[in-house]
């Protein structure tokens, strides 16, 4: 059934921070070459090489200016992929039960032989997450690398989500929720890590770090002028002007 | 939200067929023999065929019959649920006005709350959306009901009942419009909020995720169809209610009557075109758009 679950055992999910991520898209084509050769049906491209590409992607990163009433404008890197929210108005709404969360570890999933492709769990979904596949007619969504952080066939420093492992900046971190001892739980109570539309109410489990606050003084104070007097032509034509101008 | 002409189609018909069952259900109207034929067969080709063409958008409609599973949970498995125990059930009153000249009571006001409980399934799948403040209230099912009753009424050519209630429809749907307009600012769901970021300035969308266009934006920024929003609710309301009712009260012939339907069933496509055309779903608002 599609009914949530009450609590789960563990809240595996991602810490993005937005104080470090550079906006490289790096996540988005590791997860993209991951979950195309790997689990379920892979993302499609339309047109890739044509006048209107476009594409299934389960991660993508946005960018945003924020303008502070003073001071100089800020630019944020914001990826954004499944929140694997507590409350995920995506799973409820499905009909055939092909949406699921998983009670072991909170991961959601879709069982895509059961997808009808009817497109509603996207419509409940506040952030995007969700991305009916063109090709493939059936609904795509991060698996939070279901088939990495359980695999025993790779590494162990492989098993976590690609975006996580492929990340230059350090900006992402994988880990459980539940687990207050967690490296994720320790970094959302340090750095105040928040929700996104929490008035959404869908709980979500991933958490995002707010940028640091940068120094109030962005440009070193000029340099006094050397020469406050202006002399020859100009400075006749300073006097001038005064002058005329009665200045 | 992308209005998909499968969907309008949809819910626009059955809306219609569902509102006939009801009246036919109740015995408000209550024919027998041929004249009984003709009334079921219009009801069902209106609900089955907009059902039909509500799986024309599905990616993989050759597994529809799994949406009968979640029902607990689901509106639209609901959905599947009613509209199939309404029809079989109808499909039994029928049989006794068209072939027994027999009018059972009981099968026929299941039929009508099962008819009715259909389009409140309907209603219910767009209304219980959080992500598109504009359908998540109460005026959402409110519209769809009175139009399905009015829609029925015009339809089994009950003349003061269809007026009263194309009145009631109208103004449903000019309720849903007033509470709509300010829906998407009264919901708390803002840029700021998407990004977590308002507290420290303004958020502005400095560049989208990709410079080409992606489903998530085809299917739920679409902006074009709003674009000539005042006249196509105009064109809704007169079309759809104000010269139905004006047709009614001048006492129509049965040709009349079958213009105010078809006069009916064109302002009902463009306030559902509407509907789905002017609904901002939030996500939007991660592109800067809404």
């Amino acid at each position: 059934m599609t009914a949530l679950p009450e609590t789960t055992d563990r809240k595996l999910g991602l810490v993005i921070d937005l104080d470090t991520c550079v906006g490289c898209h790096a996540c988005v084509i590791s997860c993209k070459g991951w979950n195309t050769e790997n689990y379920g049906a892979p993302l499609a491209d339309t047109e890739p090489y044509g006048a209107d590409p476009s594409g299934t992607y389960l991660n993508r990163v946005h960018s945003y200016e924020i303008q502070p009433n003073d001071g100089p404008a800020q630019l944020v890197h914001f990826p954004k992929s499944c929140l694997h929210c507590e409350d995920a108005p995506c799973v409820t709404v499905c009909p055939t039960g092909a949406s699921y969360k998983r009670s072991a570890d909170g991961i959601v999933l879709v069982n895509e032989a059961d997808c009808i492709g009817c497109g509603l769990c996207a419509w409940a979904c506040p952030y995007g997450a969700r991305e009916m596949d063109p090709t493939a007619g059936v609904m795509k969504k991060c698996t939070l690398c279901v088939d990495r952080i359980y695999n025993e066939n790779l590494p162990e420093e492989d098993r976590e989500p690609a975006c996580v492992r492929t990340c230059p900046a350090g900006a992402r971190h994988f880990g459980d929720f539940a687990d207050p001892d967690s490296h994720v739980s320790k970094l959302t109570a340090e750095r105040g890590g928040m929700d996104l539309m929490p008035e959404q109410g869908t709980r979500p489990v991933n958490k995002y770090l707010p940028p640091r606050a940068r120094d109030a003084q962005m440009q070193p104070p000029a340099l006094k002028p050397v020469a406050e007097d202006a002399k020859g032509f100009v400075g006749w034509l300073d006097k001038a002007l005064s002058r005329v101008g009665g200045g | 939200m992308h209005p998909a002409p499968s969907v309008i189609l949809f819910t626009s018909l059955s809306g219609l067929g569902f509102g006939l069952l009801v009246w036919l259900g109740l015995g408000v109207l209550a024919p027998t023999g041929w004249v009984a034929f003709v009334f079921f067969t219009i009801a069902y080709l209106l609900a089955v065929g907009g059902l039909m063409a509500s799986t024309f958008h599905l990616g993989h409609p050759e597994r529809a019959l799994k949406a009968f599973t979640q029902w607990r949970t689901s509106w639209l498995s609901r959905e599947a649920w009613a509209s199939v125990a309404a029809l079989v059930i109808m499909a039994v009153y029928g049989a006794g006005l068209v072939f027994f000249d027999n009018r059972w009571a009981v099968p026929g006001y299941l039929g009508a709350a099962l008819s009715l409980f259909t389009v409140v399934t309907t209603s219910m799948i767009y209304a219980q959306m959080r992500t598109v403040p504009r359908w998540n209230n109460p005026t959402t099912p409110a519209m769809f009901l009175s139009f399905s009753l009015a829609g029925g009424a015009l339809l089994a050519g009950q003349v003061t009942l269809a007026a009263v209630l194309l009145a009631l429809a109208g103004a449903a749907q000019v309720a849903h419009w007033a509470v709509g307009d300010r829906a998407l600012a009264g919901s708390g769901t803002t840029m700021a909020s998407a990004t977590g970021l308002g507290d420290r300035g303004a958020v502005r969308s400095f560049e989208p995720p990709h410079t080409g266009t992606n489903y998530l934006m085809d299917e739920f920024v679409h902006v074009v169809g709003r674009k000539h929003s005042r006249t196509l609710r105009a064109i809704a309301l007169v079309s759809g209610f104000g010269l139905p009712i004006l047709i009614l009260l001048a006492g129509a012939g049965h040709i009349l009557a079958a213009v105010a339907v078809l006069l009916h069933l064109a302002g009902v496509f463009a306030a559902r075109w509407l509907f789905f055309a002017e609904a901002e779903h939030v996500v939007g608002l991660y592109y800067g758009k809404r």
